[in-house]
């Protein structure tokens, strides 16, 4: 169990990092186009040519000829690790040029093939990670909020608000959400920055999800209540700020982490949903709804399967929080002792 | 009876508020239908000022709920500006396709899933469950949109269903052809919900028989000799339909808005390519309109299922649960 947890949260992290040092793993530019090598199928690695075997994996050119792309035997280019690239702002710390990997240039190295732009998709998909996992991420943080907020303030002062807000919350359950994301949507303005896009997507996202963990947080507040330990704070003379903050918060984190492992997954599939529709964020910024947007013609999925490499980062994504969540759950709501 | 009128008014209440909701939102919009012919230079403003005044949009926000609720008891939902027709007939037009695909779906998912639900669980920690548990982990945990994309994926790189276009009802064809027609192009759809539904409901079925299976009376009944199947088909089934009740009330509620990205991603003339074009052009009363219909699925499933549970469950017809 222990160990379980410990390999998914190192794969969580793992997963994080790699997305957030997307610019240092990433070869290229994820603008970048290469209007030579459009769909251009992934690129091979070889250790063995016609003189034997190699110690250092290299890659051909594709040349485009009559019966589609060819590797160009004539010259080969050897992968370089930590090499000199395109440049860009490390973490936003300082710029430089250093990259994990990559070719000489008129070679180029595209693990996932290229788009219909020459883009190579290796580098979008970690570039549109972040984007569609910091949606996720922003949105979970902003629902978690409001529902908290909205939870303690009606499990701790009961009658009319609590009322008022649990009647708030069947409204928002029983709106037909993907709907509601469309129509929200599309009272927002269409064409606007692809950060002004993010944003607003985001507190739309977070928004509309509020009520699940405002219910969750309510019936725990209205247990703890009751406790002895709160009651005897209270008569103590402790402010309500004073004992929401010491005795009801500590109790609710649990739920809110398990919650925060459930939604994360939901609304980066949110994100990638309304991206795919065109409704999120706008090329040509990446993010992994608007890469398999251009899926939505059959001619492409047929013709170029390696398009669907952000099929493999989402799933890769949302199995691991489901994982975690099963684990967060069992050990932090219904605690075994001794486990 | 009072627990009748109790849900129906709140159904009622719930409707009017997720009205008003809408409304809200569209109060805040800064953007509208005629931003495009803004653009336009050739056309002046005062034309687009008369086009709004002609369909009420210059009014306050009250004035257009108030005549919006007229035209909905009317049953005509307001107006649509790109379709330059009521939004009720142009909506159920699009329903008919959407409820069609969707509640084939539902039938083939329940009736897949029920039986299996009960066979795993009765089978509980055999090979077959505990694959079968993972694999639906692994499908409930992965986004509908990537699950519909990458089956279609399959499906048209290996050629393994024919994706025929054309008119969905077609004029001057036999009902042979119309129906072989309407179910070739039926199959990925319906496929794609069943694998998406039937992976949810076969978990929920299997958990709460599984439950039934562990309290004291079933083992009573087993001490007693009584034979397995009897046990399982007349005392754990009936105590374990209550959550596979409001869970089929769920399948109810999702009949219009469940099917949206499938209908999108297969190109079935639902409502899901309707509204989604709406909402690219920003056609405010359809979105609304759109919205509606399926919060009235959402809200009717839910009261079915209420009702379902009324008059299968006697802890609620004595208010039992109402306790809490």
């Amino acid at each position: 169990m222990r160990t379980k947890t410990a390999i998914l949260i190192a794969a969580l992290a793992a997963l994080h990092l790699a997305l957030l040092c997307a610019a240092f793993i990433a070869p290229y530019d994820p603008v970048a186009q290469n209007r030579e090598l459009p769909y251009a199928p992934p690129t091979r690695l070889h250790l063995h040519d016609a003189a034997g075997w190699h110690l250092r994996l290299f890659v051909y050119r594709w040349t485009l000829g009559d019966e589609g792309y060819l590797e160009d035997k004539s010259e080969s280019f050897p992968v370089h690790l930590l090499t000199t690239g395109s440049s860009y702002e490390f973490l936003g710390i300082f710029d430089t040029t250093r990259h994990l990997f990559g070719v000489a240039p008129p070679a180029s190295i595209a693990l996932f093939g290229t788009d219909g732009f020459g883009r190579d998709e290796f580098s979008r998909v970690l570039y549109g990670g972040q984007i569609s996992v910091a949606a996720g991420i922003a949105a979970t943080l902003i629902a978690l909020l409001a529902g908290a907020l909205c939870g303690v303030i009606a499990g701790y002062y009961g009658n009319w608000t609590d009322q008022s807000l649990m009647a708030g919350t069947e409204l928002f359950l029983s709106l037909p959400w993907l709907y509601f994301l469309l129509g929200v949507r599309a009272f927002l303005p269409l064409h606007v920055s692809p950060v002004r896009t993010f944003f607003l997507l985001t507190c739309v996202i977070g928004l509309i999800g509020w009520a699940r963990p405002a219910r969750l947080v309510r019936g725990i507040v209205l247990s703890s209540r009751t406790r002895n330990y709160v009651l005897a704070a209270r008569s103590f003379g402790a402010s309500d700020l004073h004992v929401i903050r010491e005795h009801i918060l500590p109790e609710i984190l649990g739920v809110l982490m398990t919650q925060a492992t459930v939604l994360v997954p939901r609304y980066i599939a949110a994100e990638v949903t309304l991206s795919f529709f065109g409704l999120g964020v706008n090329e040509p910024v990446a993010s992994w709804g608007n890469m398999l947007s251009t899926l939505q013609q059959y001619s492409v999925l047929v013709s170029y399967a390696w398009l669907l490499a952000p099929v493999g980062a989402l799933i890769i994504t949302s199995v691991i929080y489901a994982l975690l969540a099963d684990v967060v759950q069992s050990r932090l709501e219904f605690p075994h002792p001794g486990n | 009876m009072r627990y009748l009128g109790r849900t129906l008014l709140r159904a009622i209440l719930l409707l009017a508020g997720i009205s008003i909701l809408c409304f809200l939102f569209t109060e805040m919009a800064p953007g509208s239908f005629f931003d495009e012919l803004r653009l336009n230079p050739q056309v002046s403003p005062e034309t687009i000022a008369n086009l709004r005044s002609r369909y009420g949009l210059d009014q306050p926000l009250i004035v257009r709920y108030g005549r919006w609720v007229k035209s909905a008891a009317r049953a005509d939902f307001g107006y649509s500006i790109a379709y330059n027709a009521p939004v009720a007939p142009l909506l159920w037009g699009r329903a008919k396709n959407t409820l069609l695909l969707t509640a084939t779906g539902m039938l083939l998912t329940w009736l897949i899933s029920l039986p299996l639900g009960v066979w795993l669980a009765a089978r509980r920690g055999r090979m077959l469950d505990q694959a079968f548990s993972i694999a639906s982990s692994f499908v409930v945990s992965i986004p509908e949109v990537v699950i519909a994309v990458a089956l279609l994926a399959i499906v048209v790189r290996w050629r393994l269903l024919p994706l025929s276009a054309g008119p969905l009802h077609g004029e001057g064809i036999s009902l042979r052809t119309h129906v072989q027609d309407l179910a070739t192009r039926m199959l990925l759809p319906v496929t794609i919900l069943v694998f998406v539904e039937s992976a949810i409901i076969v978990r929920h079925v299997r958990a709460s028989v599984l439950e039934v299976l562990g309290t004291p009376f079933v083992q009573a009944a087993h001490s007693f000799g009584i034979c397995r199947a009897r046990v399982l088909f007349r005392h754990v089934l009936p105590a374990a339909a209550s959550p596979a009740i409001s869970l089929f009330g769920f399948s109810l509620a999702g009949l219009v808005s469940g099917s949206l990205l499938i209908e999108v991603i297969c190109g079935w003339p639902g409502l899901g390519p309707l509204i989604l074009e709406a909402t690219l052009s920003r056609d405010l009363y359809l979105v609304i309109g759109g919205i509606m219909l399926s919060a009235l699925f959402m809200v009717g499933g839910n009261l079915i299922a209420d009702l379902m549970l009324l008059a299968a469950d006697p802890r609620i017809r004595t208010g039992a649960l109402d306790a809490d």
